[in-house]
């Protein structure tokens, strides 16, 4: 397959004060960190990919596909928040069942489907538990079970770490490498961490004012220079 | 801390406290030393019996017919976000809450009354039998009219607390509109129900107006009707202390069972920024979404059209410039003006003692009784029949002169009694996240006494103060039920005034009367429950 996992062309998204506009071609089998200061439109951008936001003019193409008019479901991706993905009144495997069927009718099999998503990312077990009783890194891999049993080629992350302290955020980045590895998806993650950007993806896409301003590959990214607002990003890393 | 400043404001809680309880308290005792209900075998004859099983049997379905028309139109609500003049209808159904249930009733029988626009209907279709809206289908219709909209704005609240990410992973994953109902919408509404229902069962087993005055005889009488029956005609203390005993064990039961079970529903934040959803748009759903919002709309907008509609043909410059009318103004004024302000007063005094003295590091038993009992007297005070209070009144004031004197004294105090609760739970969430959010400060800062009431309390609470006192207004100018003992020539309010007329058959003054008093109470529960419409600040 030659297609580009992802393709904006000439998108527009009109708010009210700002216009944003994105033009990209994401390579399919990527991990790609998507940064940029709050209210560079990184959010924004996913929400087009996954069916969230119509944009009002452009062309957004996924494995080739036009999506326009698609609704959320119909698209060949998962999403992961930074809170609220998982059901909170529903068990562990009932939220991973709707991975399999989103009106929760399971078949035989289903059940060790289900277990089998929950032990590949370490929560054997867990079934029965409810959302609360988890830690914010166990609701987390909940969440990526149920993308591993949807198996949607495009997996689109909205700062999914964020909510997590530093090192159960390395322990999900190599999980989530890991399963990069065995599913050969793609994936868009909105991080805020350099971390996040230098250590997992392969290329970075980097807003600024609702633009697209740099889209490298990983090793040129880290040694541009040319924009402030890159600088300023990467410069985090040195303060801490 | 300032510890004297705060043990003043503990003694005067329990003043206040100890005034309500001993308020009540006087008026029951009153009524049985007066009456004695010892060796009556009489009190609880088939009539009481009967009258018992016809409250809870009306009560139990107005609830559920409530709540079973309430869920659909709810969901319809947080779905068509982009419904056309969905704010308009929000904001239509916060208004029965504030019409006065003598005003709603009139409405509804310009609607569905033998004369009403559906009989004229159902006759111009050669339906020879027209329906009655006099007797169980009335009072069912009537409650459903106040309380529809009510359960359907709270659900809608809760729904409207569901994350938004709800709604994209639901997206996301292709859940269908039945999925979306059993596995998201349902478990919030279900939730709440044991809440909304309790609710909406208190005030339906309570309710005396709407009984009154479409109940249409002895076959469709509540306890609160007969109570109220008891003591204006029969004048037979001993059986309305039986009845009014028999009241208040049954709520007092229901609403001690509904503490166990269900916390109390929380109002706010609806309407106002709609949550991007995305489902509902597809074709069917869509459409079943816009039946039930337009027959809501419907349903809920005819009795206010009807009553704008008749009221407009009275004749209303005469009654307005008619002498009655300009005293039953001023007398209202002068009842509710003072009602409202002691109902507001005092809760803001019994929230503040209660979080006083609970915030203490060591309360023990008599301070957690203390707070308690105040906080179960802001809800157990609906179970007081407000005729019970009056009566006993009357009689404890009688040795002292003619009881007409005292009996606007009587009415303020009962209507302030009446509002409390609600002024309580307008005021309490304000007051006490403000208290959380300033308490420490204005204490290390030394700000205290009148300046802190000046800079620290009074700005943010405004708000909060003028919505209660305003909501208080509106609930004692509509009331019927503490003045419908002590209404006559000499004192007569609007809704006294506007029963009266009702009662002579002079239909077209109290078509007049009701808009006029529709559109007072109505601008005042408009100003009363504004807060409602403050758009929250946008999220993500």
């Amino acid at each position: 397959m030659t297609a580009a996992a992802v393709i904006l062309r000439d998108v527009k998204v009109r708010f009210e004060t700002t216009v944003l506009k994105f033009d990209c071609t994401v390579p399919a089998g990527e991990i790609v960190a998507v940064a940029g200061a709050s209210g560079s439109g990184k959010s924004t951008l996913l929400n087009v990919i996954a069916g969230f936001e119509e944009p009002d003019q452009g062309e957004v193409r996924i494995f080739g596909d036009e999506m326009a008019g698609r609704p959320p479901a119909d698209r060949p991706v998962s999403v992961i928040f930074q809170d609220n993905n998982l059901f909170a009144h529903l068990d562990v495997a009932a939220n991973v069942g709707f991975g399999i069927s989103p009106s929760l009718r399971l078949r035989n099999g289903d059940r060790e489907r289900i277990e089998e998503a929950l032990d590949r990312v370490g929560l054997a077990g867990f079934g029965k538990r409810l959302p609360p009783t988890l830690s914010g890194g166990e609701r987390q891999r909940v969440a990526l079970a149920r993308a591993l049993v949807r198996h949607r080629p495009l997996l689109l992350l909205d700062e999914p770490f964020a909510a997590l302290d530093p090192g159960m955020r390395a322990e999900m980045r190599d999980l989530l490498a890991d399963l990069h590895q065995e599913e050969g998806n793609t994936i868009l993650m909105i991080t805020h961490h350099p971390d996040d950007v230098r250590l997992f993806s392969d290329s970075v896409l980097f807003l600024d004012q609702g633009r697209i301003v740099a889209h490298d590959p990983i090793d040129r990214f880290l040694e541009r220079r040319d924009l402030t607002a890159i600088n300023r990003f990467l410069g985090q890393e040195t303060g801490r | 801390m300032f510890a004297s400043e705060n043990r003043m404001t503990i003694a005067a809680g329990g003043f206040g406290l100890g005034g309500i309880l001993l308020f009540v308290g006087l008026a029951a005792a009153a009524l049985l030393v007066h009456g004695g209900t010892g060796g009556r075998e009489d009190l609880f004859d088939a009539y009481v019996w009967r009258v018992t099983r016809f409250t809870l049997l009306q009560a139990s379905l107005s609830t559920g017919l409530s709540i079973l028309f309430a869920i659909p139109v709810a969901r319809a609500l947080a779905r068509q976000a982009a419904f056309p003049g969905r704010i308009w209808l929000l904001r239509l159904m916060a208004l029965p809450l504030g019409l006065p249930a003598l005003v709603a009733a009139l409405g509804l029988i310009e609607v569905w009354g033998r004369q009403g626009f559906l009989n004229k209907a159902l006759v111009a279709a050669g339906l020879a039998e027209p329906i009655s809206i006099y007797g169980l289908f009335g009072i069912l219709l009537a409650h459903v009219f106040f309380n529809m909209p009510l359960a359907a704005r709270l659900m809608l609240a809760g729904l409207e607390r569901i994350p938004a990410e709800y709604w994209r992973t639901s997206a996301n994953l292709g859940m269908g509109s039945l999925a979306i109902f059993r596995f998201i919408e349902w478990p919030v509404i279900r939730g709440l129900l044991p809440g909304i229902a309790g609710l909406v069962f208190m005030l339906c087993a309570t309710s005396f107006t709407l009984v009154l005055t479409l109940g249409g005889g002895p076959a469709a009488s509540t306890i609160e009707v007969a109570i109220y029956q008891a003591l204006r005609f029969d004048f037979d203390p001993p059986r309305a202390i039986a009845l009014s005993g028999l009241q208040v064990v049954l709520t007092g039961l229901l609403l001690l069972l509904l503490k166990f079970v269900a916390p109390p529903p929380e109002e706010g934040e609806t309407s106002g920024r709609a949550i991007r959803r995305f489902d509902g748009c597809q074709g069917l759903a869509r459409l079943a979404d816009r039946i039930w919002l337009t027959l809501a709309l419907i349903f809920v907008g005819t009795p206010f059209a009807a009553i704008a509609a008749s009221g407009l043909q009275a004749d209303l410059a005469r009654l307005l410039s008619e002498h009655a009318v300009h005293r039953a103004l001023l007398t209202s004024a002068a009842i509710a003006l003072p009602s409202a302000a002691i109902a507001v007063a005092i809760a803001a005094l019994m929230i503040r003692t209660q979080r006083l003295v609970l915030s203490r590091r060591r309360h023990g038993m008599p301070a957690r009784f203390f707070a308690g009992t105040i906080g179960a007297s802001m809800s157990f005070i609906l179970l007081a029949p407000p005729i019970v209070l009056g009566a006993g009144w009357f009689l404890l004031l009688r040795p002292f002169g003619d009881v007409a004197r005292f009996a606007p004294l009587i009415v303020i105090a009962i209507n302030a009694l009446m509002a409390l609760p609600f002024v309580h739970r307008v005021l309490a969430p304000a007051m006490v996240t403000h208290a959380a959010r300033t308490e420490r400060l204005a204490a290390s800062l030394g700000i205290g006494g009148f300046h802190r009431l000046r800079w620290i309390d009074w700005p943010p609470l405004r708000k909060a103060f003028f919505t209660a006192f305003s909501f208080a207004l509106a609930l004692s100018l509509g009331d019927l039920g503490a003045i419908a003992l002590f209404g006559s020539q000499d004192l007569a309010t609007l809704p006294w005034l506007l029963y009266s007329r009702m009662g002579s058959y002079r239909t077209a003054d109290a078509a007049g009367l009701a808009l006029l008093l529709g559109i007072l109470c109505l601008i005042f529960t408009v100003l009363g429950t504004a807060g409602d419409d403050r758009t929250r600040g946008s999220g993500t």
